[in-house]
């Protein structure tokens, strides 16, 4: 059975996480979660648990730590004070799950709403069960609290003028709420408020079966949909203890790039609006919209394309889909050479990025980012390397990373990602095997339809894999992959069932989100919008 | 020196109804606002985009000020926390103004059936047209925008488009 790397008693919580980082150099905090065990087949020591995950510096290796939790107390030690990305991480478990971190800075909830009542991801809390909001937080209680430290006494903050930059704004891209204290032009304090486009994913992966759940993934981050789909399928495959088949693998890694590339040119594209820069935006979006009808046609739609199974892909490449692919990546080349040539020694542009909105790379470890934000650091993690899957090994690319960790760096390491996606699609398109894309498992994967009408053996099968779902084993996993915004990981608890007792997604951004505040802090706030659009925050991903 | 018609009309005069008169204006300059929340947002950029082009309907001085704009479109899943910012928004629009409710979860919720979602925006806002879709594709948001300009060349401008609403939000 999966478990948990270790199981370590509550009171020893933050003694244990201070010894993994401190000795054995677990300085990444991916994810804090917590697991109601309220209606689990077996007896356990207490209702909930709380797992954290951690990742080791040379990023090769993660380790889950466990531990059970007081019923009578639902209290465990906060560990804020040894990893900055453990701030929202354990608001999150308090919000759904109604633990309480000791000695936490600011314990509220951060998806639900001011005036919800309960924990929804709670078992006894009725999946359906909505509760109005008539009003937004004022945000005051953290806002007051923020200047006072910074020295400002009340009457000071009468003078500061408050503004809210979002949830609806245009530079926000989605549903990021940013208060914000100016002094004239400058930021004086920001506080972040998310959960605008919270919409249950967990809550409803538990009432849906395995396979079921592969749409709800498409819409965590929908710039990129397929690289979802990817991360979970293979979560569950490897809880499965299966193997795709070799084709599958490198079908999984050229659509996947593809995505990557896509969301690339999505963020930069968009980056360059809030710079004023609009024609770049067009250059980009056109071989983007190309990309989108290769899409619709091998998957049958653009944007959330559902694209893999448990154990396989829906649908093998169609006739042609090479040419297609060939004419996408020769136009998306130009479309970068073009874009380039408006930017890339534009003086008014260098001056709007570089070392404006600098992420530095200790501080970029100590919050959890990931991905190309991190990699623009200096700092050079890529999953694909570090823990490579499908074969990424074999595969020769660069791992693309900046120098100063600023806006500049994080559009130009975007931008050279995308040729080194488009290498990788060749060099998979020149090796990609023959075979089949599924495996041969009829527990897993559908009947052929000539089975379903043909035979009872295969009616029943089909039958029982719609109804029933996908038997996964009892335990808990987490599994991850590089997704466009860095490392998406999903932790997975089964009872036996064909429908997960519980989905955790540990989505990159909402931790590079968390952090953001101090990125601008101090900063100008026309800088602060870019910085935000350099960052690729996909409200479907950090708010679920 | 006259162009087309004008050239042709002279000093002559022009008569029409009031209500076409306007309605013509009002139905080619739509300005939409977009409230864009998640995925349909993006393929909301799409239609303005270059291949699908919205400025060939008049519609693509797209304002994120809903004080400029009189058409509302709200693309993305409404959670009961945004709903109260989404009422907020459009009681800022002026009149006439339309609302076009994009892709499943803003007509009904969609496929989150669950605690946090609102289970379609009309509960918070009337709404005039519905794109069904998830997310729908341009092409379906370009006949959705017709159809606006349908209803808006056929109405009175002396009456009240709005007609006695209310939402779980108005108390």
């Amino acid at each position: 059975m999966l478990k948990c790397d270790l199981l370590i008693d509550s009171n020893d919580i933050k003694s244990t996480i201070s010894k993994l980082k401190n000795e054995d150099n677990y300085s990444i905090l991916l994810d804090i979660t917590v697991i109601d065990y309220l209606k689990f087949p077996d007896v356990t020591p207490s209702r909930f648990a709380v797992v954290y995950i951690l990742r080791d510096s040379s990023f090769k290796n993660q380790i889950s730590v466990k531990s059970y939790i007081n019923d009578n107390t639902l209290e465990v030690d906060s560990i804020c004070d040894l990893y900055g990305a453990a701030n929202w991480a354990e608001r999150e478990a308090y919000d759904q799950y109604g633990i309480r971190f000791a000695g936490h800075p600011n314990l509220k909830r951060v998806l639900n709403h001011h005036q919800f009542i309960g924990h929804p991801l709670r078992k006894d809390y009725e999946t359906t069960k909505g509760q109005i909001c008539t009003f937004s937080d004022d945000l005051m209680d953290q806002m007051n609290p923020l200047l006072t430290s910074k020295g400002y006494s009340a009457e000071d903050i009468n003078d500061l003028m408050l503004l809210n930059l979002g949830p609806s704004h245009p530079a926000s891209h989605g549903t990021i709420r940013n208060f914000v204290a100016l002094e004239g032009e400058t930021i004086t304090a920001c506080v972040t408020e998310i959960g605008y486009l919270h919409r249950g994913f967990e809550k409803s992966c538990e009432n849906h079966t395995y396979s079921q759940i592969i749409p709800y993934t498409d819409r965590l981050n929908y710039c990129s949909a397929i690289l979802n789909n990817i991360g979970y399928s293979k979560a569950i495959e490897e809880m499965l203890n299966i193997d795709i088949t070799p084709r599958a693998k490198m079908i999984r890694i050229i659509i996947g790039e593809l995505s990557r590339l896509i969301d690339h040119l999505v963020c930069n594209a968009a980056n360059m609006v809030d710079l004023g820069g609009l024609t770049n935006f067009w250059y980009l979006f056109s071989p983007r919209d190309k990309a989108y009808d290769l899409l619709s046609k091998l998957t049958g739609a653009r944007l959330t394309n559902t694209y893999t199974r448990i154990g396989g892909l829906e649908f093998d490449l169609y006739d042609g889909f090479s040419e297609d692919l060939d004419v996408i990546l020769k136009e998306v080349e130009i479309a970068i050479d073009d874009a380039l040539s408006l930017i890339a020694h534009n003086k008014i542009f260098q001056d709007r990025t570089q070392d404006v909105g600098v992420i530095k790379a200790d501080f970029a470890i100590q919050h959890g980012i990931s991905g190309p934000n991190l990699r623009a650091a200096g700092v050079a993690h890529d999953l694909r390397k570090d823990k490579p899957y499908y074969g990424y090994e074999n595969f020769d690319f660069d791992v693309v990373i900046g120098s100063h960790g600023d806006i500049y760096d994080r559009m130009m390491c975007r931008f050279e990602e995308i040729r080194q996606s488009a290498r990788i699609i060749k060099q998979a398109m020149r090796e990609l095997p023959d075979g089949e894309i599924n495996i041969k498992a009829p527990g897993i994967i559908l009947p052929s339809k000539k089975d379903v009408y043909g035979n009872i053996e295969g009616l029943m099968n089909q039958f029982k894999l719609t109804f029933e779902g996908i038997k996964v084993p009892k335990g808990e996993y987490y599994g991850s992959t590089e997704a466009a915004n860095g490392e998406l990981g999903f932790f997975i608890v089964s009872d036996g069932s064909g429908k997960p007792y519980k989905v955790k997604c540990r989505p990159p951004c909402f931790y590079s989100l968390a952090a953001f505040p101090k990125i601008v802090d101090g900063a100008m706030i026309a800088d602060a919008v870019v910085t935000m659009a350099s960052m690729n925050f996909i409200a479907g991903e950090f708010d679920r | 020196m006259g162009l087309g018609a004008e050239s042709k009309l002279g000093d002559s005069i022009v008569t029409t109804r009031l209500d076409h008169a306007i309605n013509w204006g009002r139905t080619y300059s739509l300005w939409p606002m977009v409230f864009g929340t998640a995925c349909c947002a993006i393929e909301f950029m799409a239609a303005a985009g270059s291949r699908y082009d919205l400025s060939r309907f008049g519609a693509e001085v797209v304002r994120f000020s809903p004080r400029q704009a009189d058409l509302l479109i709200v693309a993305g899943t409404i959670s009961y926390k945004q709903a109260p910012i989404l009422k907020k928004i459009y009681e800022q629009m002026c009149e006439p103004k339309w609302v076009i409710s994009m892709g499943a979860c803003a007509c009904s919720g969609g496929f989150y059936d669950n605690y946090t979602t609102l289970q379609g925006i009309d509960q918070v806002i009337p709404v005039d047209e519905y794109i069904a879709g998830c997310p729908p594709r341009p092409e379906a948001i370009l006949d959705a925008i017709m159809r606006i300009q349908e209803k808006a060349q056929n109405e009175s401008i002396l009456k009240d488009r709005i007609k006695e609403f209310k939402g779980i939000l108005d108390a």
